[in-house]
């Protein structure tokens, strides 16, 4: 035992080093997992106050473009206001109480606040958090396309999984011909995003839209996700090579928009029960 | 505390912001990332006990992850090239060898002893913080030209470093 003792004490740094090398994995592991650590991340309220104050200064050489993004958006909405009121004028509508059209999604305003897109497994830090109403598992979108999904939340902060995450997996469909697959981003290049699972009888062409397929209930149906840039068919293969290039320039990303689906549970749920069912 | 070690304290904040608030933004043609932060970690000095330079390593790495949301990945990689950082040293003992608050740094030994040291160590870093983030050996030839490309990269960067601050001359 005493000699047991001596020997550890003999090579303490290899130890130490054992020790921090083994706990820096299991943090990697950990954070890998869906919903990642609690608290080391960058919704931290220090951290990201920081990344706030840094952005604030990366802003100003956006602000050209942002605001003519803003502009178009809001014409684009004012066009289709115009458009519902003149429908409607004629007659009175009384307010709905069917439950079959009652609200089903809300949209949360959010700026970001840190964001990458060169590393394999991007994040996004929004400053929107528990306060604002987001929990975890909300889509985010904005104006051009999709964006990602609410990892995890602070008190006034959250992180978000960038659909630029090998790992994320959005359900989407071909807009022409409404077949439907997987969008998966490869790591490679942050304006191309892979569509995967379309079968070979199907026709996609270059320039065809990618939109989201509302299968998953965590994005609303149709929003955009880009269009198609390459359609490779090897011989062999059941489904066809895409490459879709994402209608949002993610390096221009600075406000973007949190879905929240008030019918996701009860989707959740219902889908549960068949789970249970068929086992 | 001494003078050296509130000086050494304060140039790790240095270190650590100019990381994260300025060279996180950049980034050459999606491939090539400058992790100058390193720097602050070769530079320690010569005698400084094992396990408190892989308590600094883990300290800065951990620190710098928090604003990458990449937990343990830096620090994973410091670790290592903590670790591993004496015993390369003692293999390049200068003649003469090292005085006790030496560090080792193009003023102590020049451009090319300096490479020599700092070279492997970088490229060890960036190869161990690269492939951990993918988790495997999925992309191996892309991640490899990553490691390639920025550890060029952050060299050239430290050695711009070294040459505008250099520090105790002897």
């Amino acid at each position: 035992m005493e000699r047991l003792i001596f020997f550890v004490y003999q090579n303490r740094a290899f130890f130490t080093f054992l020790v921090l090398e083994f706990f820096c994995a299991w943090l990697i592991v950990e954070n890998n997992a869906y919903q990642g650590t609690k608290f080391f991340n960058s919704s931290n309220g220090a951290i990201a106050a920081m990344n706030n104050f840094s952005q604030s200064v990366r802003d100003y050489f956006q602000l050209k473009e942002v605001n003519q993004m803003l502009a178009e958006e809001n014409a684009t909405l004012k066009e289709t206001l115009e458009q519902q009121r003149r429908k409607a004028y004629p007659l009175y509508i009384p307010p709905s109480t069917d439950t079959t059209f009652a609200k089903k999604y809300e949209f949360i305003s959010a700026k970001v606040v840190n964001n990458h897109v060169d590393l394999v497994k991007n994040f996004i830090t929004i400053d929107k958090g528990a306060d604002a109403g987001i929990e975890p598992g909300m889509a985010v979108i904005s104006s051009m396309g999709i964006v990602g999904k609410v990892k995890l939340v602070s008190q006034h902060y959250g992180v978000v999984t960038s659909v630029l995450h090998i790992d994320v997996m959005v359900s989407a469909e071909l807009k022409r011909t409404e077949h439907f697959g997987t969008v998966q981003w490869d790591g490679n290049n942050p304006d191309i995003v892979e569509f995967k699972y379309i079968p070979r009888h199907v026709d996609p062409m270059i320039g065809d839209s990618v939109v989201t397929s509302g299968y998953n209930a965590i994005f609303p149906e149709g929003i955009m996700v880009g269009i198609i840039d390459e359609v490779r068919l090897s011989d062999e293969a059941l489904f066809y090579d895409l490459k879709v290039r994402l209608s949002q320039d993610f390096r221009k990303l600075s406000f973007v928009t949190i879905v929240k689906n008030y019918r996701l549970q009860e989707q959740d749920s219902l889908e549960q029960e068949i789970l249970k069912l068929e086992r | 505390m001494t003078r050296v070690g509130i000086l050494q304290v304060i140039s790790f904040f240095v270190y650590l912001f100019y990381q994260v608030l300025i060279l996180q933004n950049v980034v050459l043609f999606h491939t090539a990332f400058c992790f100058l932060y390193v720097a602050y970690l070769l530079v320690l000095p010569v005698e400084t006990n094992p396990i408190a330079l892989m308590g600094i390593g883990f300290i800065m790495g951990f620190s710098v992850d928090l604003f990458y949301d990449s937990l343990g990945l830096h620090a994973l990689a410091c670790v290592l090239i903590m670790y591993l950082r004496n015993y390369w040293l003692n293999n390049l003992t200068p003649q003469g060898g090292y005085d006790s608050n030496d560090s080792p740094s193009i003023a102590l030994n020049g451009l090319q002893w300096f490479l020599v040291y700092a070279g492997p160590l970088v490229l060890l870093h960036h190869a161990v913080l690269f492939f951990a983030e993918v988790g495997g050996f999925s992309m191996f030839w892309f991640t490899l030209w990553k490691i390639i490309t920025s550890s060029l990269f952050t060299l050239l960067v430290i050695l711009i470093a070294q040459f505008l601050f250099p520090g105790r001359r002897r």
